[in-house]
């Protein structure tokens, strides 16, 4: 119920967004506009006037950010507000762009939704404030995200997810099970550890449009292809074929636990060893240490298995940026408030946080990289990240309306986990739906 | 309000075998089987227990799991103890957790029922009484909009009313939560059935032979007679409003403004963030805490809650 009225709500938004016609939506001429040349000396001449921007951002180390802003330029306020996490606040934000009213200045995006909201010029373009000279300070597979295919940069890169495998090695340890390196080795694992400890599996995944989506961009599948509003939707390719092939496997020999991630028990079987592993960003870590206290120590990272032997591949799973609404005021101030945090003094400081970097300066330095995990046994962890962000191919793209595409996943490809339906029959239902609501949506969709 | 009170309290007592109290009945004939003394039936107590039963579960899990650390939850069986006792922690840790943000929603949540709900059952009892006692055109009218509002889902509107309270320049403040509150058709429609039946019609002419005007009559006489009807519509839209997550979810973006169901929702959203801390102790205590001021409303009420106060008040 609630998730489809919200399916509904985020689909209000972007039929406004992309109606050609302004009729029930209005016309979107009044708020702010980007027409307007701004340049650093209007950011720094609105520093020094200072005034009040609304942030709207679930990502808890900015609290900190915006407090230090707030002391650094006495006349602003930061009005940081959890207006939800990814779809919650997604909603939030059509909704207030769609009646016009209270659309913040700053807002967090992740990557796989960058798309919707540039193509539908809901955000400002921020190369007039200087913010493609920022293009060398950001890792590959971020600053392609907030370039989301077109010649804009549309916010500057917040964090990132760079993958890697985290596996419980007490566990590994216990069955005497070799770390997998290829996906390959993995699938050995899985069926080892599943034969030992018939409550124990490898990984827990019940169908997950982010997952399934970065483990295609690791295996070299380009299942996206945007131009504009020319859309191409193909999941046949090699790389596809190679991912759904060793997954199939997975779910066919049941060596995947049937625990919805990221729920109370999927918690509890990250503690107690009965999941063992988990491929995801590097941003994991810190869930971890909040949420599976009582496996401290038991964890290590290791690089995401690959699908050649000695490749090097890796792909970005989560991650997010601040954009500028288009329909936001106080456009210098809001810009300053992200360079700030994204791109100056605010990136220590969340790191500090528990943040992982999407600035290849951080990525890079000693200090990032030797700092030691106390729940990883010390392991210096952000070595495997670092080499990881490095690895990601720039060359993915997401739809221009992912978010939608991503919530019928499991009526489609989703399926494949529960039914015995094959994984890549499941992934051309996905084709086909997210085929159609393009074609819906006025897109020129190639098949 | 002290004449239906004080009949309550004497109603509510328990009733001895045999006849008692202020009213006695007439017993026309000895039956076998009386409401003193009901058939027994294996079959329905063995159901109805299983229905306590799957009602209780819940709640019962619920105050155990508040009584569990962050790993006690996962470590132990759901409908027993874990072997730490952290209930006075998380009680304490959910009151500071996030700055104390628990009292702040604790509170909205009390503005929002206050008024809202106490709204809603005003509005209820006056239009009730108004259509079940005075004849005036378009009745009728009247009476098919409010059973075809009764059919339509909150839900359904909570969009539609976004847009408009956005126009308005309402959302993101509490009367965004507060006006909708205090439309409750199935509220007016129960009113409007009591009424009709509560309040006999002899009862208001007596009242205004002896020259009450329509305000006090509808104070000193109507109001008390329905007392039962009151508090039966005060509790529904109090529950309802309580409870209602979609239109404050819908209207509402600062976090200073969310009731509790919105708030613990934030806190159980938590465990699914990047970055984010996981809380689910504090979300099951909060839960908990959150379900008490409802179980003590009902508790309160009860005695409140019955009908038929009117008997015996028109000589015929």
């Amino acid at each position: 119920m609630s998730k489809h009225s919200r399916r509904l709500l985020s689909g209000i938004g972007l039929v406004c967004a992309l109606a050609l016609t302004a009729t029930a939506c209005g016309d979107s001429d009044d708020g702010g506009s980007s027409q307007k040349p701004v340049s650093q000396d209007d950011v720094r001449a609105a520093l020094k006037k200072g005034g009040t921007i609304t942030v709207w951002a679930w990502e808890p180390t900015l609290e900190k950010v915006a407090t230090d802003f707030e002391k650094k330029y006495p006349g602003v306020k930061v009005n940081l507000v959890n207006a939800g996490t990814n779809n919650d606040q997604y909603t939030a934000l059509q909704n207030a762009v769609s009646a016009k009213k209270g659309v913040p200045d700053v807002a967090q995006i992740e990557y796989y939704a960058m798309g919707q909201y540039a193509l539908t010029k809901q955000l400002t373009d921020l190369t007039a404030f200087g913010a493609d000279k920022l293009s060398a300070k950001f890792s590959p597979g971020p600053w392609n995200g907030v370039k989301a295919g077109s010649d804009g940069i549309w916010a500057l890169p917040m964090d990132s997810g760079p993958m890697a495998l985290f596996y419980n090695k007490k566990v590994f340890d216990k069955y005497d099970i070799e770390v997998p390196a290829t996906w390959a080795e993995y699938l050995d694992a899985a069926r080892e550890l599943h034969k030992a400890d018939p409550k124990a599996y490898i990984t827990a995944d019940t169908g997950d449009a982010g997952l399934t989506t970065s483990m295609l961009w690791q295996a070299g599948s380009r299942p996206y292809t945007v131009n504009g509003t020319k859309v191409k939707i193909d999941f046949s390719d090699r790389g596809a074929k190679t991912y759904t092939d060793t997954w199939q496997k997975l779910i066919d020999e049941k060596l995947l636990t049937s625990v919805n991630p990221w729920t109370d028990e999927w918690y509890k079987g990250l503690g107690d060893g009965t999941i063992a592993t988990l491929a995801t960003g590097a941003w994991m870590p810190a869930n971890l240490a909040s949420g599976v206290k009582e496996a401290a120590g038991d964890w290590r990272a290791a690089p995401l298995p690959q699908w050649t032997a000695g490749g090097k591949a890796s792909a970005e799973n989560g991650g997010s940026a601040l954009a500028l609404p288009e329909l936001g005021k106080n456009e210098a101030l809001a810009y300053a408030f992200v360079e700030y945090a994204n791109a100056g003094d605010g990136v220590g400081t969340r790191l500090e946080g528990g943040a992982f970097p999407a600035t290849t300066a951080e990525l890079q330095s000693t200090a990032f990289q030797d700092t030691a995990f106390p729940y990883f046994g010390g392991q210096k962890a952000n070595k495997i990240f670092a080499e990881s962000a490095a690895n990601v191919a720039d060359d993915w793209s997401y739809l221009p309306y992912q978010v939608y595409a991503n919530s019928v996943f499991n009526d489609t490809a989703g399926k494949a986990y529960v039914s015995g339906t094959p994984l890549a029959e499941g992934l051309r239902s996905w084709q086909e739906a997210s085929v159609k609501y393009g074609e819906e949506q006025g897109f020129t969709v190639e098949k | 309000m002290t004449s239906p009170a004080a009949t309550a309290v004497d109603r509510s007592a328990p009733a001895p075998s045999g006849p008692s109290g202020s009213a006695p009945r007439l017993r026309t004939s000895r039956r076998r089987h009386s409401s003193d003394q009901p058939r027994r039936s294996v079959l329905l107590t063995v159901l109805t227990g299983l229905v306590l039963l799957y009602s209780l579960v819940p709640l019962i899990w619920l105050a155990v799991s508040a009584t569990k650390t962050q790993e006690g939850l996962s470590r132990s069986f759901g409908l027993w103890f874990d072997g730490d006792f952290a209930l006075w922690d998380n009680i304490g840790e959910t009151f500071t957790y996030d700055d104390g943000v628990f009292t702040r929603w604790l509170l909205n949540t009390l503005l929002y029922v206050g008024l809202g709900a106490g709204g809603a059952t005003l509005l209820a009892v006056l239009g009730g009484y108004a259509l079940a006692k005075f004849r005036f055109p378009g009745r009728r009218a009247v009476f098919a909009v409010v059973i075809g509002a009764v059919a339509v889902p909150g839900t359904a509107l909570a969009v539609p009313t976004f847009l408009m309270f956005s126009e308005m320049g309402l959302t993101n403040t509490p009367w965004a939560v507060i006006i909708p509150s205090l439309i409750s058709p199935f509220g007016l429609y129960l009113m409007w059935v009591f009424a009709t039946e509560a309040i006999p019609t002899e009862l208001m002419e007596a009242a205004r032979i002896d020259g009450a005007g329509e305000v006090r009559t509808f104070f000193r006489v109507a109001l008390p007679l329905l007392a039962p009807g009151i508090v039966t519509v005060l509790l529904f839209t109090m529950v309802a409003t309580w409870n209602n997550y979609f239109l404050p979810l819908v209207m509402l973006k600062d976090p200073d403004w969310y009731p509790l169901t919105l708030g613990l929702n934030s806190w159980n959203a938590q465990a699914a963030t990047a970055g984010g801390e996981a809380v689910f102790n504090l979300v099951v205590t909060g839960s908990l805490i959150t379900i008490l001021p409802l179980i003590a409303a009902f508790l309160l009420l009860q005695r409140y809650w019955q009908s038929g106060l009117a008997a015996g008040s028109v000589k015929e």
